[in-house]
């Protein structure tokens, strides 16, 4: 089990306070009736899947009920960063150059 | 070697010493006409019926660990072919025949054993979905039957059938003819049938780059024990299948999580067909070592880890025991974790894709096993011919553009 750090509460809470919610920085369309059918299927359906590091979405349902992002390397499970919504992604590389990975 | 009666006592006079190597272990050639990358059973049942229905002998498959080593050595062996839609029901029956005579098929003993696969309702929504899938299925001529409790614990006399526990059972589907088959036999026995036919089947040798020429298309493989030509790729990779497509810049609409297993210390024959409850996530089956083999589910993200959370399996074994009351005595022998690749539509995508000469069949999810025999035969068809067959031909990678989902998550509402 995960321990995850929701940067809202900024408490690290055991991951069956939370859900999952898939890869972060996915942006739905402005336009959706304006995109081609294949950029409606990239946005709906096409992940990028990584072996490494991963910027995902998870939501602290037992607790603040707030959505935020972490990084999390998809090998070790090792969480890297987490931050609030609306934040930038932080730096991978500094990331990963501090944890040696 | 052809196995009989009379080559096993031969063997058993002689002290098992005359056993010759099941098939061979080659060095690499610089070119060949096709190569499978992925030597899971898909992989290798795909190799197979390339050299026999094909003729396509000088093909290789690379493996990047042991062959059978990932998901095909991992899962709980649950073959069924009671699916919803007239597509996932023509692959998967198409799959269940093969398997009837897969033994005499590759003189080799794969253990298929029709012993019932029994999937539980535990309310309304379960009832109508079951039912449907019993009337969907009985159209087409594929068996499955909806059984009140009392028959379902007939069935399987360690069910607890008790209305005063969490989740009740309300009535079950049963498959006769769905079962269970010996994983390594399955992988061996395609293994020793290509290669005997001159297929090479290449171990700890791992994909890292695929070539493309001017064109676009594809001119060979990068790999562990170096370069390989040639202009015809089928991955088959699984879990993986995200990293190696990505190594010729194709992305997929695909998640890779780990879904574990567990078994437990070997008991006498105590079970004697497979129960499933994909509702509160518990599958069970006897081997016949006397172990019990139980499923959970996937973890909630995303991981290459190999392995899965502890509170995953102990949720299951909350329903195991809920579900078969002798089982809070036994004690948990071994468990691990294989990585499986999830579509959104919870089927597999067999075909072509946007690079000519490469060609994808995955998303197998935690389902995939059943289908091994099915899925390499019409796979087969489509990297020897360039087409699909027409069994696979609705499993394409761009039905997520046009929207012609299979959508078996829908049709079973839940994790499966
Ligand atoms: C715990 C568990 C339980 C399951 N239970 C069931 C069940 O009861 N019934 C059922 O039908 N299905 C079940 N499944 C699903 C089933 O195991 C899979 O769908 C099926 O085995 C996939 O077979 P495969 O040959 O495609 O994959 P694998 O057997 O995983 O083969 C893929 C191969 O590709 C290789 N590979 C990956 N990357 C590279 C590379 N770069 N270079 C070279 N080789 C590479 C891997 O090493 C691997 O050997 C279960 C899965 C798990 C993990
Ligand atoms: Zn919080």
């Amino acid at each position: 089990m995960l321990l995850i750090r929701c940067p809202v509460c900024e408490m690290d809470r055991p991951e069956l306070e939370f859900r999952y919610g898939g890869e972060a920085h996915v942006a739905r369309p402005l336009d959706p009736s304006s995109v081609s059918d294949q950029d409606w299927a990239e946005y709906l359906y096409f992940r990028s899947n990584p072996r490494g590091v991963h910027a995902e979405r998870w939501r602290h349902t037992s607790g603040c009920g707030r959505f935020f992002n972490a990084i999390r390397h998809t090998v070790t499970d090792r969480i890297l960063a987490t931050y609030k919504a609306g934040e930038p992604k932080p730096d991978l590389a500094t990331l990963t150059g501090e944890t040696g990975r | 070697m052809k196995f009989s009666a009379l080559t096993l006592l031969r063997q058993a006079l002689s002290g098992n010493t005359g056993w010759p190597e099941q098939w061979r272990s080659p060095e690499p050639k610089a070119s060949y006409d096709a190569v499978i990358v992925g030597a899971g059973g898909h992989g290798l049942a795909t190799a197979y019926y390339m050299a026999k229905e094909h003729g396509m002998r000088n093909i290789a498959v690379v493996e990047k660990g042991w062959l059978g080593g990932g998901n095909t050595g991992r899962n709980t062996t649950i073959i069924r072919s009671n699916y919803l839609w007239e597509e996932s029901q023509g692959l998967y029956e198409h799959a269940l025949k093969l398997w009837e005579g897969l033994s005499q098929e590759l003189n080799y003993n794969v253990m298929y054993s029709p012993r019932g696969v029994m999937m539980l309702a535990h309310n309304t929504h379960d009832v109508q979905v079951f039912k449907r899938h019993v009337h969907a299925n009985r159209l087409q001529g594929i068996d499955n039957e909806w059984l009140t409790p009392e028959q379902a614990k007939d069935f399987c006399p360690l069910l607890n059938i008790s209305k005063d526990i969490r989740y009740p059972i309300v009535g079950a589907a049963l498959q006769r003819r769905g079962g269970t088959a010996r994983h390594d036999a399955v992988a061996w026995g395609y293994a020793r049938g290509a290669s005997a036919m001159g297929v090479d089947i290449i171990q700890n040798c791992e994909v890292t780059g695929i070539d493309r020429d001017p064109s676009g298309a594809v001119s060979g493989l990068q790999t562990s024990r170096g370069p390989i030509r040639t202009k015809r790729v089928g991955v088959v990779a699984a879990g993986h299948t995200s990293v190696v497509m990505g190594m010729a810049g194709v992305r997929m609409p695909l998640e890779s999580y780990p879904l574990q297993a567990l078994v437990s210390e070997p008991v006498k024959p105590a079970m004697s067909c497979v129960v499933m409850s994909n509702t509160i996530h518990a599958y069970m089956s006897q081997s016949d070592k006397g172990e019990m083999v139980i499923g959970a589910g996937t973890d909630a993200y995303t991981s290459y880890s190999q392995t899965g959370g502890l509170h995953i399996s102990s949720h299951t074994l909350d329903a195991i025991c809920e579900l078969f009351p002798p089982v809070r005595r036994l004690r948990m022998l071994r468990n691990w974790g294989g990585i499986v690749d999830v579509t959104p539509d919870r089927s597999p995508i067999i075909g072509k894709t946007p690079v000519p000469g490469l060609f994808v069949n995955c998303g197998w999810g935690t389902g995939g096993f059943k289908a091994t025999p099915g899925s390499g035969n019409v796979f087969a068809h489509t990297v020897a011919t360039g087409e699909p067959h027409p069994i696979n031909a609705g499993f394409t990678l761009d039905r997520f553009r046009t929207g012609r989902l299979i959508d078996e998550a829908a049709a079973a509402a839940v994790a499966h």
